[in-house]
């Protein structure tokens, strides 16, 4: 059976979807194929146990632009977003510290710590807006080509955000920093307080396998400073009915505009003659013909595993090949009777938003030393979530889920990454072990567990060696060398045969704009 | 100085922003938290417990309360079936808008009408040739919103009629934990709601037994800044806000019938005589001069506007109700925004308005005026469909 599309995506990620979306919406006949039984990839909602809709994976928005929002009329299709409101880091002795929305709470907070820090960081958030405002020039358009890597261009191609008002240099001077920093160097030259710097700094090393102190990680930093919510740079939110609910809305969309969209259908090779594509082989031997093949997952699995070496240059697979996954993050996700409770701490409000276990900067880079050795640290970072406290829907009424978001659990374990399955439950126990360190009772309250180790991400869900990104957020891998030098504009070098995933350019992130900016470039290309 | 509603006990404890305004003379809660937002993500995530006592209430009884009732508002309520309840309006001589509120058939022969103002002594002017009672009962009972997704799951937990059974607009009179009610799936946020009506003495178990019911379910007390942005989400006008009553207008201009408000629905026309039939009859005929209409304001526009300072689109954080001037393309002046949100559900910036009839067509481009860096700019805004936001759950 054979239907010739105008396009095929592979992978139903939530930048497929995307990508398939406006290409329909340009009126092009466009098939996606999706592997799994749901939409979403690595923005997906399942009911694993009865009552209980897990965000499996990613468990929080705020990259997600706005622009796609508004071009696919996403709101009609389902997208609700509620803003997560406070930051909370707990502590064995005492009241631990809490960030609110309002300035003058947060204030009080971190003048227990340090009343200095407490001025400088109304400060440091104005710093950080400023940049965020001047980087969101860089996620909302293809990356520059320069044809030099010498880092200088990467400088003179920042410059030319218009973003740069006035104090210029300072701002340059600024952003060269954040280049080149760690997340802890970076932070110290503001702070002073160790317990208000340690969960900041978390956000330097999400989805990479560096330290808070490993050079390079300040920039990973403004990246997630770069969230959006409503047009306003703030935190993050939480998708209703779990982050699945935006790639559903991104499905609907594309239904919508007239795109077919196919689960339980896993590619098994592109099809190409003659340098070029002509369709897709399914797992089950069906071949389907389309002029265009885009590939919504990671370079590795579309090069060495769809096209295969013997399609393209040695320089180009040289290339892919050395691109980095390393992943290093493992997800826990409890359903539970009651609320957790908190030492100190009454009520439930300063649970609406994410509570991180990052008690001091020695800890985060403790758990990086062991997992530089291949093992899971053994009192990890974790970033938790409760859900149900907003979206009552994702529950039976009464009841709550703990999204527990892990580092380290490195892929390579020293014994291997096979290895992993059996060692599924000891990770899953020391997680919980960390966090109900914190919270008395929280073993008791629980009703179930999923654990998801870096080797279930690439099994179950095509994440090669787990790495939640589809590949490292490393500067060497960033803008125009993602995937890899002149091939970073969702362009391969096969012909016909594009790429739309987060693997491209600007990356990792519920963010939609490599499918976007790839739908723009292919349709600007006019070869469809 | 205001007085305290039947709730004040249970809602003073929770309102730790200590944000309050007065309304019909009672304090009142605008938001409990320091922002209204979790109080709005509550409305339409799970369930909202706001406080509407404030609402001027009239009982009225008698053999002839349907006849009287279809000669004050501009419906023929002698159609209104017991146990329904209906949105209506009241007019002038001059059929221009006094009013609005729901009018409740609670039994044979008695009715309940809600009002923003005080109407006592309007009604009793009318009913002098009808068998009927008034009674302001505006003081006795409590009133409770209860509106959400979740709000039908948390009645059912304490209430004794059946909750399945009362559909949209319906009002059934039950037992809430015991304490003798009405509970009427009504509301002001266009979402699955309901409304919770009881004598005063008996406030604060049913705010009890609701918070306690509701707490499996999300349930959060909400303010009057949350129940704005719900409302405006939901299409709804505002007396004072939107329109300004007939009884308070200094000049004519001013004044608006219920055409001019998009109303026309709620005039029943061709029946026996009713205050202001005379004039809405011949505004039907030669057709208004305004109308109302909702406007989406490009937020794309908006964002250039603040980007020509180098700023984020600052947004008010709440609904705001400061009138704005709306324009033709021309830049003529062709009436006003008189209340608008940013829609954080439908991610939208939305308004209110009311606009000379040649351009209230959906899909007409107007212009509205932004202020950005306290400088005046204007943007396209273009006429839409309302309710803006109108989910399937509101009458499932
Ligand atoms: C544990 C974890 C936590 C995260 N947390 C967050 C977070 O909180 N916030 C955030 O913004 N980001 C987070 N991320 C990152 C974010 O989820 C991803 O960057 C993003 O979802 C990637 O989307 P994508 O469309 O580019 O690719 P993917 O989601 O990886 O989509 C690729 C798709 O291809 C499919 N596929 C694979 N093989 C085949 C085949 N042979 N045939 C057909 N289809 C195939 C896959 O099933 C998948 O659906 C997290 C990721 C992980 C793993």
């Amino acid at each position: 059976m054979s239907k010739r599309y105008d396009a095929i995506v592979v992978g139903a990620g939530h930048n497929g979807l995307i990508c398939a979306a406006y290409l329909a919406k340009a009126g092009h006949k466009v098939l996606v194929l999706e592997r799994r039984h749901v939409v979403g990839g690595a923005a997906v909602s399942e009911e694993i146990f009865p009552g209980f809709t897990f965000s499996v994976l990613s468990y929080v928005v705020s990259l997600f632009r706005p622009s796609i929002i508004r071009d696919l009329e996403l709101p009609r299709h389902g997208y609700e977003v509620l803003p997560l409101e406070t930051s909370f880091t707990p502590h064995h002795d005492g009241p631990g510290l809490c960030r609110w929305p309002e300035e003058g709470l947060s204030r009080r907070e971190i003048s227990r710590f340090s009343a200095k820090d407490a001025e400088v960081y109304p400060e440091f958030s104005l710093t950080m807006t400023k940049m965020a405002r001047f980087a969101r020039n860089i996620i909302d358009s293809e990356a520059p080509d320069p044809t030099s890597f010498d880092p200088r261009e990467l400088m003179t191609m920042l410059r030319l955000g218009k973003a740069l008002r006035g104090d210029g240099n300072a701002f340059l001077d600024m952003q060269a920093k954040l280049m080149t920093m760690s997340a802890v160097d970076f932070l110290d030259r503001w702070f002073e307080s160790d317990v208000l710097k340690a969960p900041m700094s978390c956000s330097g090393i999400i989805g990479t396998f560096l330290g808070v102190r490993s050079p390079g990680t300040a920039y990973v930093l403004l990246h997630h400073y770069m969230g959006e919510i409503d047009g306003a740079f703030r935190s993050w939110g939480l998708s209703k009915g779990g982050t699945g609910g935006i790639s559903v809305a991104c499905a609907n969309a594309a239904k919508s505009y007239g795109a077919e969209v196919r689960t339980e259908a896993p590619v098994d090779k592109i099809l190409i003659k003659n340098g070029r594509t002509t369709g897709v082989v399914l797992r089950d031997g069906d071949e389907i013909e389309a002029n265009m093949v885009i590939s919504g997952c990671d370079p590795r699995l579309t090069f060495m595993g769809f096209v295969g070496e013997e399609h393209l240059d040695g320089d180009f697979v040289q290339r892919i090949k050395q691109y980095k996954f390393r992943g290093s993050s493992g997800k826990v996700n409890l359903a539970v009777d009651r609320l957790p409770t908190f030492r100190d701490r009454e009520g439930s409000e300063f649970l609406r938003g994410d509570i991180a276990i990052a008690p001091s900067i020695d800890y985060l880079e403790r758990a990086y030393d062991e997992a530089k050795y291949g093992t899971f640290s053994r009192r990890p970072y974790i970033n938790v979530v409760i859900p149900t406290l907003m979206d009552p829907s994702v529950a039976p009424p009464g009841k709550h889920i703990i999204s527990m978001f892990v580092q380290y659990a490195p892929y390579n374990l020293k014994e291997g990454p096979e290895k992993w399955p059996e060692k599924r439950e000891a990770f899953g126990d020391t997680v919980v072990d960390t966090l109900a360190e914190y919270c008395p009772g929280l073993k008791e309250s629980i009703l179930h567990r999923q654990v998801i180790t870096p080797w279930d991400m690439e099994q179950e869900f095509g994440l090669t060696e787990g790495n939640i990104f589809q590949g490292e957020l490393s500067l060497e891998q960033l803008l125009f060398q993602r995937p890899a030098a002149g091939w970073s504009r969702y362009r391969t070098p096969v012909k016909n045969l594009w790429m739309c995933g987060s693997g491209t350019h600007p990356g990792g992130g519920i963010m939609g704009s490599s499918g976007q900016l790839a739908a723009k470039a292919i349709l600007e290309a006019g070869e469809l | 100085m205001p007085i305290p509603t039947p709730f004040h006990s249970r809602t003073s404890k929770l309102c730790y922003s200590n944000h309050w305004k007065a309304w019909a003379g009672y304090y009142t809660v605008c938001s409990y938290g320091i922002s209204h937002e979790p109080e709005y993500l509550a409305i339409r995530h799970a369930a909202g417990l706001i406080d509407v006592t404030p609402l001027f209430k009239y009982e009225i009884h008698g053999p002839d309360a349907a006849e009287f009732l279809a000669r004050a508002t501009v419906k023929d309520v002698r159609r209104l079936k017991l146990g329904r309840v209906t949105y209506l309006v009241w007019c002038d001589d001059e059929g221009k808008v006094v009013d609005d509120g729901t009018l409740s058939c609670l039994d044979e022969g008695y009715f309940r009408l809600t009002a923003a103002e005080p109407m006592l002594s309007w009604l009793d002017r009318l009913s002098h040739s009808y068998d009927v009672r008034i009674e302001d009962s505006s003081d006795r009972i409590a009133v409770l919103s209860l509106q959400g997704p979740t709000s039908r799951d948390i009645l059912k937990q304490a209430v004794d009629a059946d909750m399945d059974a009362l559909r949209f607009f319906g009002v059934v009179r039950c037992r809430i934990d015991g304490i003798d009610g009405w509970v009427s799936r009504t509301g002001y946020t266009g979402d699955l709601g309901y409304e919770i009506w009881v004598g005063n003495d008996d406030a604060e178990r049913l705010y009890d037994t609701l918070m306690a019911a509701g707490a499996p379910y999300g349930i959060r007390a909400a303010g009057l800044d949350a129940m704005d942005v719900t409302r405006i989400e939901a299409g709804f006008i505002m007396n004072g806000v939107d329109y300004f009553s007939a009884h308070h207008c200094l000049t004519e201009e001013r004044k608006t019938s219920p055409y001019e408000l998009g109303l026309g629905w709620t005039v029943q026309l061709d029946r026996e005589p009713f205050v202001g039939q005379t004039a809405l009859k011949k505004e039907k005929e030669q057709g208004s001069e305004r109308l109302f209409v909702g406007l989406d304001i490009d937020w794309a526009e908006v964002e250039a506007v603040f980007d020509l300072y180098g700023l984020p689109p600052e947004l008010p954080g709440s609904a705001w109700r400061d009138g704005r001037p709306v324009y033709d393309e021309n830049g003529q002046w062709i009436g006003q925004a008189t209340s608008g949100v940013w829609s954080p559900t439908l991610k939208q910036n939305l308004a209110l308005a009311q606009v000379e009839a040649p351009f209230a067509k959906v899909g007409t481009r107007l212009r509205i005026e932004v202020t950005a860096e306290y400088r005046r700019h204007q943007v396209t805004a273009t006429v839409v469909e309302t309710p803006f936001f109108n989910p399937p759950r509101k009458r499932s």
